[in-house]
């Protein structure tokens, strides 16, 4: 061990020292240009070459070639609305509230899910800030019927930053008020009925 | 007809330095495993075109505190001195923009006014590091000039000439077509006593290097030097950008950089044309004839005719583009000197093996006749 140390740190001088770490290097920058037919090649993590691609350029010409990322990364969140019961879990669960879910309890029968599960409340606002998420994924545990997902998409950047909030909601406008209207005349035929069968009561009583 | 050969020379010029300012890059990455340009126009062969046409867009700052004066002035004057140079090349037989007889002579006188250039622009542009830059620059390009003027001169020598032109007829078949020299012969390594003419032999056999072997010392020698002289790496402690940002022309922008930076390059491509003159053989071809396959004959062409103003042409610049790749080769290999280091080389190293080769190269050109 000592006399490797010593031999590393040994000063050469000389003219043909200096000679043949000139012609050294110079051997190695013209190696390296002779390598230059060769690419790296964008594979994924898994294939034999990925950590033996020794020669030639290192660069990929990002976004025309990218390496491919795994399937269970984390990164840009989707929700399949038409699968989504409204039950507020990943808004509650989200660490940085980048979730915005407003609900209204649907009048009619709005069908069920693909897992079977019986949607019972419309989302007229489904928002998830892109640009505050941080990416944990504790949304996409929580969520009971698996429609809140990770997708393999990282790069999506915008130049305003209003559009990194992405809306998930399938109800224009209208369609809400609507939903809203009939919610609350629902409510108020209930209630009515409330009072009517409490005034029947009272007269029988 | 003066005017004509001017802007010929110009637009060759112009021509040649956008081509090496690409291939720096290319050349760049690949030897750092990259790709370089690849976007604008086929692998990026576009770039420095548009990189030009971009400079030329740019608003033309001067700083208020500068010497406006010499400010404006510097880049002209640089590119000037460099561009004069070009006024002695012959780039064949027939053509050179001006032959003059002591076009060695002017080619230094003229090219040590970049040196002036440069400290104009280091001191107008009231900027420590562009002064900084300037002065180093002086320093090292006026130290350089002794042992490639030594070099040069032992070429001159050899040579018994001060005419671009001259040196380059004696350096090929083509020796005794020029005036004055029609009975003059060429001898293996340039020794008569040894009695194998290679006058019609031609080729690499009747270069300098090879007429005169220890000139080959002297190319290496002058080759070193001119590396310094065009402030290119490993000795460009003048421009040291993680030093000195850019060195004298940091305060440039817009065309007057654009400028500087065509005299940096016209500078590289002139060094390399005096290399390939006064050592490569200049335009002449390096296939030697051999027996009655006359390969020399066959690639030089007939004097005054295109083919033989083509073939001329061809060696030159392939030969000066070999030689400019050398420059990016070493830029991209060697790490940058430091100041004693650079002077060390100078003046302990290069200027005592030149003189020794001058020496040489009297006593070899007593053997030449
Ligand atoms: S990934 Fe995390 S931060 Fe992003 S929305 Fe889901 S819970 Fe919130
Ligand atoms: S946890 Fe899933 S089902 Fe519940 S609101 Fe969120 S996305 Fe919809």
């Amino acid at each position: 061990m000592e006399t490797i140390k010593k031999e590393a740190y040994k000063h050469k001088t000389g003219f043909w020292q200096a000679v043949k770490s000139l012609v050294s290097g110079a051997r190695l920058t013209l190696r390296h240009l002779a390598n230059a037919n060769k690419r790296r090649k964008p594979v994924y993590v898994t294939d034999d070459s990925y950590f033996k691609q020794p020669d030639g350029l290192a660069t990929l010409t990002y976004p025309y070639e990218a390496l491919p990322v795994p399937d269970n990364g984390r990164y840009r969140l989707h929700n399949e609305i038409e699968d989504c019961i409204v039950c507020d879990l990943c808004a509650k669960v989200c660490p940085v509230n980048c979730i915005t879910i407003e609900s209204v309890k649907a009048t009619e029968d709005i069908g069920v899910t693909s897992d079977g599960t019986k949607k019972r409340l419309y989302a007229p606002v489904f928002d998830i800030d892109m640009a505050k998420c941080c990416y944990c994924g504790l949304c996409t545990t929580v969520c009971p019927t698996d429609c809140l997902t990770m997708t393999p998409v990282y790069d999506f950047s915008e130049v305003n930053i209003k559009n990194m909030i992405y809306h998930f909601t399938d109800l224009s406008p209208e369609q809400a008020q609507e939903k809203q209207l009939l919610f609350e005349k629902q409510q108020e035929e209930m209630a009515a009925a409330k009072a009517a069968a409490l005034a029947a009561r009272k007269q029988q009583g | 007809m003066p005017m004509i050969a001017f802007l010929l020379t110009l637009m060759l010029l112009l021509g040649v330095v956008i081509v090496l300012a690409y291939a720096e890059r290319k050349v760049a990455a690949f030897m750092q495993d990259r790709l370089g340009p690849t976007e604008a126009g086929p692998y990026g062969s576009l770039q420095a075109v548009l990189d030009v046409l971009k400079l030329l867009q740019k608003e033309d700052i001067v700083p208020a505190l500068a010497d406006k004066g010499l400010f404006k002035l510097a880049p002209i004057l640089i590119f000037a001195a460099v561009f004069a140079g070009f006024a002695v090349i012959p780039i064949s037989p027939t053509l050179v923009p001006a032959g003059i007889g002591i076009g060695v002579f002017y080619l230094l006188a003229i090219i040590s006014l970049d040196v002036i250039g440069l400290l104009m622009a280091g001191w107008g542009s009231n900027n420590k590091y562009a002064m900084l830059g300037a002065m180093r620059s002086v320093a090292q390009i006026v130290s350089y000039e002794i042992p490639a003027g030594l070099a040069i001169l032992s070429a001159v020598m050899v040579c018994q000439s001060l005419d671009f032109q001259e040196i380059s007829y004696q350096q090929g078949v083509l020796m005794n077509a020029f005036p004055g020299m029609g009975y003059e012969t060429n001898w293996l390594f340039g020794i008569q006593a040894l009695g194998i003419d290679t006058t019609n032999i031609g080729g690499i056999t009747t270069w300098n290097i090879f007429r005169a072997p220890m000139l080959l010392v002297a190319f290496v020698i002058y080759f070193i030097a001119s590396l310094a002289e065009s402030n290119r790496a490993p000795f460009d402690i003048p421009e040291a950008e993680s030093e000195l940002v850019a060195g004298f022309h940091v305060e440039y922008s817009g065309f007057r950089f654009a400028v500087l930076f065509l005299a940096e390059y016209s500078m590289m491509v002139l060094v390399s044309l005096v290399a390939v003159i006064l050592f490569l053989g200049s335009w002449n071809t390096p296939l030697p004839n051999i027996g009655s396959i006359a390969l020399a004959n066959w690639t030089t062409g007939t004097i005054g005719e295109i083919s033989g103003n083509l073939w001329a042409a061809f060696w030159l610049i392939s030969k000066t583009f070999v030689l400019l790749f050398v420059q990016l080769w070493a830029r991209w290999t060697y790490p940058r000197l430091r100041v004693d280091q650079l002077m060390h080389l100078c003046w302990k190293v290069l200027t005592p093996v030149a003189l020794v080769i001058v020496l040489l190269a009297g006593i070899w050109r007593l053997l030449m006749i």
